[in-house]
Formats: C-alpha cells, sequence, structure tokens
C-alpha cells in the first residue's frame, strides 16, 4: 500500500509536497482556462491562446463517450510529448481510486492529477488517499458533502463535475448552485448544529466548522464539465467558479483556435457583458450538444464517484 | 484616507495578495485596465502563469500604462510570475507562447528553475530588511516556491535581498522589489508592507 503522506522533508528545512504547496499551485491557476488536448499540437493552440494549463488525454469527453469501453489513463509517451511541447502545467486524469496510474502519472512529473469520472472508475467504493502523494490532486464534486469527502482524502482543488462531453452547463450549474448554497446555509447554523450537519452531508466535522466559519471552500472551486461557449464560461465565474476547465467544446467545435482565444478573454471579462458580446463574435458553431435530460442513467459520468 | 494598493488581476493568485493587503488596512482595488492605474500607492504583479498575463497585458491595453506607471516610480512588488514579467531577459522560456516582458528589472529571469510542481517546497528563507528600509528584529519570512524562476545576473543597481541556498530568490531595484517566492500564502504581511514604505522613504 501507499505511504502515509507523501510529502518529503530535505536537511535543509525544506518540504516538498506539503498540503500548502499543492494548494498554492491551485491559488496560481485562478482567473485562467484550463484546457483538454489530447496530442503536442492541440496543447501548443491551447497555450498560444492563454490557457494556463492543459490537461492531458487520450480522447476528450464527447469521443469517450462515442467510444465506449472502458476509458483509462492516458499514453505515457503521449503525456511526454505534450510536457515536453509546452512551458504552462500539464495535468492527467486517472481512474477514481486507481492509485497505480496515479503513481504513474506523479512519476511522469504531471503537474495536476485529476481522479475523474470521466475515465471509467477502478473502485466503486474507495478513492484515491491524496495525502499519500507530493504531486496535488483535483476532484469533481456534486455538491458540499463530495467537495469535503475528497478535501479530506486530500485534494487541492475542486470542480463541478458538470456532465461531460455533452456541451450542455446544465450539470455543472447544479453542482456549482449546490455547492455554494450549501457553504452559505453553513455560515448561518449555530456552532452546536454543525455536527449534524457534518452528519447530514457526509462530511468531516472539521472541514465542515471550516466552511461554516469562513464561508467557503478551503482550496479553490473550479467548475468543468460542459461549457462549449464563452458565455457558458463567464456564467460559471459569475456564480463563483475561480477558473474553468473546457473539455470537448474547444476541440470539438468548428474552429478551435479562436474560441480558445475567447474563452480566455470570456474569464478575464465575465462580469462585463459588452466584452463578452464583442468576444462572442465570429466563432463558427459550437460543439453540438447533448441533453443531458434525455440520457440514460448509466450514461451519466456525474454519478461516479461519491 | 488609508492608501490605495492595485493588484495586476489578469489571473493568477491576486485573490491571495488582496487578502495580505486588507490585512495591512489598505484599500484594494484589482488592476484589469489603464484606469485602474490612477490613484495607487503600490502595485503587485502576482503569481500565476506568465504567458498568460503576457498575452492579456497586451489584450487590455495595460502593458504600455503599466510599464510607464513602473518606470515613474509606483512601488511595486511581483511575485513569481510577476518577476519574470518584469524582467530585463528570460531564459527556459521554453513554451510554443514566448513571455513578452516589461524589462523594467535589469536581470535575467530563468523561468520554472526549479523543475515542476513535484518540485516545489515551501521552507523559510532569510531577508534583508535593511534593504528594504525597514528594521526588522526577525529576519526570517516563510516562503512557498511554486514551479518557481530564478534571477540572475542582476545589474549594478539590482541589490540581493535574500538568497536561498545560494541562488538569488529577492532583488530590490528602486521602487521595485522582485522576489521568485510566495510571501502572500501565509498571513506574514511584512512584505507587503514594507514595498508600501518604498513610496514614502
Amino acid at each position: 500500500m501507499s505511504k502515509k503522506n507523501g510529502s518529503s522533508n530535505s536537511s535543509n528545512g525544506s518540504k516538498k509536497g506539503g498540503y500548502s504547496t499543492k494548494v498554492g499551485l491551485a491559488e496560481m491557476l485562478k482567473g485562467g482556462v484550463i484546457m483538454d488536448v489530447t496530442n503536442a499540437e492541440q496543447a501548443v493552440i491551447a497555450e498560444r491562446a492563454g490557457a494556463v494549463a492543459v490537461m492531458a488525454l487520450e480522447r476528450v469527453p464527447a469521443d469517450i463517450r462515442r467510444a465506449g469501453g472502458i476509458a483509462r489513463m492516458s499514453s505515457v509517451s503521449m503525456i511526454r510529448e505534450i510536457m515536453a511541447s509546452v512551458s504552462i502545467p500539464v495535468m492527467a486524469k486517472c481512474r477514481i481510486g486507481h492509485f497505480v496510474e496515479a503513481q504513474i502519472l506523479e512519476a511522469l512529473g504531471v503537474d495536476f492529477i485529476d481522479e475523474s469520472e470521466v475515465l471509467t472508475p477502478a473502485d466503486e467504493a474507495f478513492h484515491v488517499d491524496k495525502h499519500a502523494f507530493k504531486a496535488p490532486f483535483v476532484c469533481g464534486a456534486k455538491d458540499l458533502g463530495e467537495a469535503l469527502r475528497r478535501i479530506g482524502e486530500g485534494a487541492a482543488m475542486i470542480r463541478t463535475k458538470g456532465e461531460p462531453g455533452t456541451g450542455n452547463i446544465v450539470e455543472a450549474v447544479r453542482h456549482m448552485r449546490s455547492v455554494q448554497g450549501e457553504i452559505k446555509a453553513l455560515t448561518v447554523l449555530p456552532k452546536e448544529e454543525l455536527m449534524t450537519a457534518a452528519k447530514e452531508l457526509q462530511a468531516p466535522y472539521d472541514l465542515v466548522c471550516w466552511v461554516a466559519s469562513k464561508g467557503r471552500l478551503p482550496v479553490p472551486n473550479f467548475a468543468a464539465g460542459g461549457v462549449a461557449t464563452p458565455a457558458d464560461a463567464a456564467l460559471m465565474m459569475q456564480l463563483g467558479a475561480e477558473t474553468v476547465f473546457v473539455g470537448s467544446g474547444i476541440f470539438k467545435s468548428d474552429d478551435p483556435q479562436p474560441r480558445a482565444e475567447a474563452i480566455v478573454q470570456a474569464v478575464l471579462h465575465y462580469d462585463n457583458p459588452k466584452k463578452l458580446a464583442e468576444v462572442s463574435a465570429g466563432l463558427g458553431e459550437a460543439m453540438s450538444g447533448l441533453d443531458v435530460a434525455s440520457m440514460d442513467e448509466q450514461d451519466r459520468m456525474a454519478t461516479r464517484g461519491w | 484616507m488609508k492608501p490605495l494598493a492595485g493588484i495586476l488581476a489578469l489571473q493568477g493568485d491576486y485573490e491571495k495578495h488582496r487578502k495580505s493587503l486588507k490585512r495591512l488596512g489598505l484599500r484594494v482595488r484589482y488592476v484589469r485596465s489603464a484606469e485602474d492605474l490612477t490613484g495607487l500607492a503600490m502595485v503587485v504583479l502576482p503569481g500565476g502563469e506568465s504567458t498568460t498575463m503576457s498575452l492579456l497585458l497586451d489584450s487590455t491595453g495595460l502593458r504600455a500604462p503599466l510599464h510607464d506607471a513602473i518606470a515613474a516610480g509606483l512601488p511595486t512588488l511581483a511575485t513569481c510570475a510577476g518577476t519574470i514579467l518584469l524582467a530585463r531577459e528570460l531564459q527556459g522560456d521554453t513554451g510554443s507562447r514566448k513571455v513578452d516582458p516589461l524589462g523594467l528589472l535589469d536581470a535575467t529571469v530563468d523561468r520554472n528553475s526549479y523543475g515542476r510542481q513535484v518540485d516545489s517546497f515551501e521552507t523559510v528563507v532569510e531577508i534583508d530588511w535593511a534593504l528594504l528600509g525597514v528594521d526588522d528584529p526577525k529576519p526570517m519570512l516563510p516562503a512557498w516556491f511554486i514551479r518557481a524562476p530564478r534571477i540572475l545576473g542582476p545589474g549594478p543597481d539590482t541589490h540581493v535581498v535574500a538568497r536561498y541556498e545560494g541562488e538569488i530568490i529577492a532583488v530590490r531595484q528602486g521602487n521595485i522589489l522582485a522576489i521568485t517566492f510566495h510571501p502572500e500564502l501565509s498571513r506574514d504581511t511584512r512584505i507587503h508592507a514594507a514595498v508600501l514604505g518604498f513610496g514614502t522613504a
């Protein structure tokens, strides 16, 4: 089994892989766009467009849906190729609970590991013990309880799950509103009610108390899943997201480069409708979407993990 | 009225700097356009992705006005990516998009100089507070190095304020304090206070 804590102290008093160093990188990624890419050429388009990081994966979620079968960690050579082609941080996904895929990603020097519901879960009961790693982790969450369970396990960044690969923002909105609403609700509870709140949220008590007193998550809170347009990205920012992941939305659209650039501008100017109108002009067709309501339960990715 | 501090808020950890400046009791403004530069007592160039910030300096039209404000003496704190943005010259800028630095800091800055995130670390560093015009009996400061750069070959008027294992991690050049690490991730606000003091010294 993996060791207890992934951080290491050196003789000169410095410490690598500590939790605050992991959350620190998440802080640096705020106010930006993280783009899914499947090869070095797309990574270069993303970096040139102003992405703050890229997510290296074999297929974007829309194609994972189409292909079916088992979706696993991306190939090592592809991740290496992408790492060599850009100077911005490179993230990659491991399956839920697949701590060996995570160990491999860490050994490759991936900057952030996404324990992701987009891939087929490897463990139906347990997520990865993320404290055991030097590399920081991001995890998806549908609500506050799920977010705090992942943070309890060591996640340094939380993102909405959304419904990946659909080009449909409705689930990301639901998840962001639910996290924000539950945070607000906690802030007005008297101290003696917080243990019961923790029981109902199925979340660690100390994290529930922290959130109740500060009114926010202890780690950056990003949006993901279904972002297809600059307006979608700005919507998530106005709802309280601090950075936006774009998966299929860029490279499944007609003309990826201008769309990528426009989404970067939309995140910067998220509260300026005039600018948003300007950057939304002349982008060609967005990816074609999927109606989440008409999807079969087994086709949903957001329900993977707990 | 309390002094007004600006933070370049195109991308990065501007929120953490806002907390540090608020702790000092300052008014804080996010700088996203040229108009936001008026009336500032100091400005912070935060950490983040220097490629992204460099691009957004151009798209927002902030590049020239920010350059001119700093050149005219506005007290400036640059951390990590902010230091890359100020450099005269860059090394290790290996990506597909090159950073176009402002050229205000007489030094070469080496990007991602310690390696990737798994090589990022936290430690305490010794600051030469006297060089910042501050009399502080406690020289040590908590510091986070996150995909951090290194400062190389500072010019004659660029004074070394701190080193870590022999490498330069902080320099002062007149109204500019450029550092490679992140003091804003702790509650220690002495660095921010020192830069504010550049305006009154």
